[in-house]
């Protein structure tokens, strides 16, 4: 049986017995993957304001933003952004350390962070455009009907509104980011991919290490997909009109869809 | 009625949209306290024509002003420049509207929607608005839907709370585009009534466009038939309904009454 040549006590020890090396290459690409969706989503925002701003240079440059980070392959820009200002200019743009008052961060994981943010905001700039597309006109209408300037009526009224159909594809995003953020690994950043890439090429057990990590990016996608089906079913809740409490909507999250908490003997 | 100058005042309003010509110089002026009916078939131009007031449409050419001031444009030397957002903005918390279609704010309760202008726009203390507000709501019968979301409320109650919205600001000028169209019939009621009060008993000045003759003919002081652009036919809804002059009003009516 080929079963057999798998070393069920690495794998064994992979799962329940992570070791502090593993840990901080899980934590890792949590924070990759977290600073680069923030970025990703606000990159996105300025890049949706601007595409449907007056201007016309604007309008180009958000447009030749989307162009370039959609067109060009993830690894390619991870490259460029680590890689690239050096060999352009002759400079290190990013040191090999950064510093963020309290805390350090290794230079490879912050041009990782912020060349995934890059990436994420051209897709997150569709997203939010699209979301704000899907508001209702007459809600801009009355906002101005009102007095609201447009920046004011944006904020206040079309945004929270554009949120509830935001968010659903933002999940999705962020569940590809998590799985993207190992191309990091590339330019040496020990995340997740990383250490196993590592382990392997010291063991020659590649199975194993390879079987370990993809068990370990399940479980941060299937937490990740929980959550965000809680986050969905809220806004869900408050589109009804209905004002559950925190103990109904958690209930409601694990519900089959249909059914209702409230009023239910 | 007071005799010191419209508080609206359009002078021939042309509006296109690409080149269909919606309206094709349409004049009018309102005064303090009056009520004005605008009727007409679809697509005569009312609704384009009370949207042009608040600048939500822009106009291709005349002039319209409420109390005083030029709508949407500034004139320098002759000309006439579009004016700044924040102008218009400014130009807008005089003139408030009611939609067809309520408009409100869903993501907000129905006190939330009223004080949501006062507080952000004309920048009235919190407290102030809150007490305004619920004053508003219950003035439209809604005092125990203050935090309630639209969701929640029938069409009728929807749009009282739209009525309720817009005066929050305190308008000079109230618009209504077809407030009870997209109502069911057995709501209909509730929302003429609030408007009857506001035009008989607080004196609001409002131009409404709308098909329930009933209440033109009730509270209106002055009804405006309007067909292909133009205005072609006003007067007081007794002389307008029971003796029009132009044929074509008449046919209208035979037709709606």
């Amino acid at each position: 049986m080929l079963l057999a040549a798998i070393d069920w006590h690495i794998l064994w020890q992979r799962i329940f017995h992570p070791d502090h090396v593993f840990v901080l290459a899980l934590w890792r690409t949590i924070y990759i993957s977290v600073c680069a969706q923030v970025l990703g989503v606000v990159l996105g925002l300025i890049g949706a304001l601007m595409r449907m701003s007056r201007l016309l240079p604007l309008r180009l440059l958000s447009g030749l933003y989307v162009l370039i980070f959609r067109g060009t392959p993830l690894i390619v820009q991870i490259f460029f952004v680590y890689f690239g200002a050096n060999l352009l200019f002759g400079v290190a743009l990013i040191p090999r350390t950064v510093h963020f008052g309290l805390f350090d961060m290794d230079g490879a994981a912050f041009a990782g962070i912020i060349a995934l943010g890059l990436n994420e905001g051209a897709y997150m700039r569709e997203i939010i455009r699209a979301g704000i597309d899907a508001v209702d006109k007459g809600q801009l209408e009355a906002a101005r009907s009102l007095g609201m300037p447009y920046r004011l009526a944006m904020r206040r009224i079309i945004l929270p509104q554009a949120t509830r159909f935001i968010i659903p594809p933002l999940g999705n995003e962020f569940n590809s980011m998590m799985k993207n953020s190992s191309l990091v690994f590339f330019i040496g950043v020990t995340e997740l991919f990383g250490d196993a890439e590592i382990r392997y090429s010291t063991t020659f057990k590649p199975v194993e290490y390879f079987l370990a990590v993809a068990f370990w990016y399940l479980v941060l996608t299937t937490v990740w997909s929980v959550i965000q089906a809680q986050i969905e079913r809220k806004l869900a809740a408050s589109e009804r009109g209905d004002e559950l409490s925190f103990r109904e909507r958690v209930a409601a999250a694990w519900l089959p869809s249909g059914m209702r908490v409230r009023g239910t003997p | 009625m007071s005799s010191n100058g419209p508080i609206m005042c359009a002078s021939d309003v042309v509006k296109r949209f690409g080149r269909l010509e919606v309206l094709k110089g349409v004049s009018l002026d309102v005064h303090a306290g009056e009520v004005v009916c605008i009727i007409g078939p679809s697509g005569s131009g009312k609704t384009t024509f009370i949207r042009c007031i608040n600048h939500l449409e822009k106009i291709d050419s005349g002039r319209i002003e409420v109390n005083g001031h030029l709508i949407g444009y500034r004139e320098a030397k002759g000309r006439f420049i579009e004016d700044s957002e924040v102008n218009i903005a400014r130009q807008r918390c005089e003139i408030g509207m009611v939609f067809q279609r309520f408009n409100l704010f869903p993501h907000m309760t129905a006190l939330e929607n009223v004080i949501e202008a006062p507080v952000r726009v004309r920048k009235v203390p919190n407290v102030q608005a809150i007490r305004e507000g619920e004053a508003l709501l219950a003035g439209v019968g809604l005092a125990d839907k203050r935090d309630v979301y639209p969701g929640k409320l029938s069409g009728g109650q929807q749009q009282r709370v739209a009525i309720a919205r817009a005066l929050a600001m305190k308008p000079a000028l109230m618009l209504f585009d077809e407030p009870t169209s997209a109502l069911d019939p057995e709501v209909i009621g509730e929302v003429l009534d609030v408007m009857k009060k506001l035009a008989l008993e607080m004196g609001t000045t409002m131009i409404v466009v709308t098909h329930e003759m009933g209440f033109a003919r009730e509270v209106a002081d002055r009804v405006v038939m309007m067909d292909d652009g133009r205005i072609i036919e006003e007067g007081p809804p007794r002389h307008f309904f029971e003796a029009p002059r132009e044929e074509r009003t008449k046919r209208f009516l035979s037709k709606i009454l």
